[in-house]
């Protein structure tokens, strides 16, 4: 315990340095501007951290793994079919038909849509097979990233651009019509989210031993299944599909703080990501003045991190 | 009381349980034996709602087990199943404390922590209590496993095969204490056990299962009888008295 308090005072001072450096490192002479642009970017870094930690957390629990995330599982496929289909049916005359939050709702929709597709697919039967669970997760995911991909060809060139703006995630374009109310979202569901995670505790033990304690199973499974689905969604819908983020930042979580809390291993969670973010984009933005996402490079990191743990796995 | 009335469960075309019925006493050591496969542990989850039966039903205290509030059941009605293994940095202690999460959840009051400190000296793991789980042997973990259900403190306990992975000392302190659950706290114990001696020597009544029917249902001394013996597991057993007590050999 004394081991985690201290992990834990070091990632905040950490946060705390990355937010300050990040803020004002070479501000300009015009420094209200450059402070209102990038305290957005660290508010919006923060949102999506804390949503990437608890989802991926929480599901990780709830499949009883630790190499599947939402976003692996097709969540995010999910999210870029519905854009897709959308400018597909509407074209350039998408942002008159739906206003952004049209847009964001129906993404929830179709996430909690997915969500229980999988619960039904897999809870239901009681099946808790890690590999079954990846596979229908991938077979998913691929079914929706193709159809997309069918629909593409189909756009006008000039409308595809709005699709593909939203194929590659990126806070140098953040939704800024959505960066408040996601996070009054977030600030309620992280409120619900926090009050639960003894159940998740339970969980961690199992189906058959949270079942024993007297949890009732099925409905803490969808309850969280939902939380997850609506903060996929509102990362995803702020910055775009980060793949391989909670992958990365949940084992290194669980490395640098060895206990079975989630309240702790959560908020842990949530501080590690923001520090990967925010220092991420610091070195890219600023000292190497690239232009290429830290998405990219973490989706870059991540998936050969992903591969080798998938490696690893048959040990497990 | 357990009551168990006509169950049957089946997985495709094939029956595992056909037409169960049982009683199982209060304050008494009910073992289940049978063969592998003969349906045990399948009887067990049925009885403690980890698994849906297709036919019959399960009463606890006149009380169908469907209509429980989980949480009420959970106070009553405990289960250890015959594999446990988590991935989680869990210490022993940690562990036994959530056999309280039925009464105060997460947070424990005094007495939850006196008897998850009972518990756990009834198993004899003081001296590991503070170790992951994940780094003890398999005997260990089982025995934490059950100082979890023992701290759990239900009138009615289902272990399915809990010395599993025991060595000899500790299987039979395991079933002295619970002999003493079932004389002193007057808890029911049902017990799924493998080595017949066992059941023989600390069980008050014996349930033999086959092909998924209860082949035989009576007193411990009844069924410790080689011809009872041979018809349930198919094997030459005999049994003699040593010290009063019956004695199975079935190394012949
Ligand atoms: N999920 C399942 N799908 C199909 N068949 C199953 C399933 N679970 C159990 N069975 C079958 O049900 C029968 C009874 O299994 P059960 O686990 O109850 O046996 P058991 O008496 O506990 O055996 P053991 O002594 O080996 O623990 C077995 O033949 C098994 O193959
Ligand atoms: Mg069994």
């Amino acid at each position: 315990m004394k081991g985690i308090k201290k992990n834990f005072l070091i990632t905040v001072l950490l946060l705390l340095a990355a937010v300050t450096l990040y803020l004002f490192y070479n501000m300009g002479s015009n420094w209200e501007f450059a402070l209102r642009l990038r305290g957005v970017k660290v508010a919006a870094i923060i949102v999506v951290s804390c949503c990437v930690a608890y989802s991926s957390v929480a599901f990780q629990t709830l499949t009883n793994n630790r190499i599947l995330t939402p976003s692996i599982m097709g969540f995010e496929s999910v999210y870029l079919l519905i854009q897709t289909l959308i400018v597909f049916m509407y074209g350039d005359l998408t942002f008159q038909v739906l206003s952004g939050w049209g847009n964001f709702l129906l993404s929830v929709l179709g996430m909690i849509g997915f969500a229980f597709l999988l619960y039904i697919l897999i809870y239901k039967k009681g099946k808790d097979n890690l590999y079954l669970l990846l596979l229908v997760g991938i077979i998913l995911g691929t079914l929706f990233n193709s159809l997309s991909s069918f629909m593409q060809l189909l756009i006008d060139p000039s409308d595809y651009f709005i699709v593909q703006g939203k194929m590659f995630a990126t806070f140098n374009k953040i939704n800024r019509d959505l960066l408040w109310p996601s996070a009054g979202v977030l600030v309620i569901l992280l409120v619900v989210g926090f009050r639960t995670t003894k159940y998740l505790d339970v969980l961690a033990l199992g189906r058959d031993q949270a079942i024993n304690l007297g949890l009732n199973y099925n409905r803490a499974v969808q309850l969280f299944l939902v939380i997850i689905a609506i903060l996929v969604s509102v990362s995803t819908a702020l910055v775009g599909p980060i793949t391989f983020l909670g992958l990365l930042v949940t084992n290194l979580t669980y490395e640098l703080f060895k206990t079975h809390r989630h309240d702790v291993i959560i908020a842990a969670c949530c501080l590690v990501t923001a520090v990967t973010l925010l220092s991420g984009q610091f070195v890219m933005e600023r000292l190497f003045h690239l232009s290429i996402p830290v998405s990219a490079i973490i989706n870059l990191v991540g998936g050969l991190y992903f591969m080798f743990l998938l490696l690893r796995v048959r040990k497990l | 009381m357990i009551e168990v009335k006509d169950i049957s469960k089946h997985y495709g075309r094939k029956v595992v349980l056909d037409g169960v019925d049982l009683q199982f006493p209060i304050g008494k050591i009910t073992s289940l034996i049978g063969s592998n496969g003969a349906g045990k542990s399948t009887l067990l989850s049925i009885v403690s709602r980890l698994l849906a039966q297709d036919g019959g039903v399960v009463m606890v205290d006149g009380k169908n087990v469907t209509d429980y509030k989980n949480k009420v059941l959970a106070q009553r009605l405990s289960i250890l199943k015959q594999s446990n293994h988590v991935r989680l940095k869990l210490t022993v202690r940690e562990l036994v404390s959530f056999g309280r999460f039925p009464y105060s959840q997460d947070k424990l009051t005094d007495e939850d922590n006196e008897k998850v400190d009972r518990a756990i000296h009834f198993l004899d793991l003081e001296d590991i209590k503070d170790a992951y789980i994940d780094e003890l042997s398999g005997g260990q973990k089982q025995r934490a496993y059950m100082a979890m259900v023992v701290a759990q403190d239900t009138d009615y306990v289902l272990l399915d095969e809990p010395l599993n992975n025991l060595d000899m000392k500790h299987s039979v302190q395991t079933m002295k204490t619970l002999r003493r659950l079932a004389d002193e706290w007057k808890k029911t114990i049902i017990i799924v056990l493998h080595d017949i001696n066992f059941a023989s020597h600390y069980s008050d009544y014996i349930v033999a299962l086959k092909d998924g029917k209860v082949k035989y249902c009576d007193t411990t001394d009844n069924i410790i009888n080689e011809k009872v013996l041979e018809d349930v597991f198919d094997i030459k057993i005999s049994v003699t008295e040593f010290n009063s007590k019956k004695v199975c050999n079935y190394f012949m």
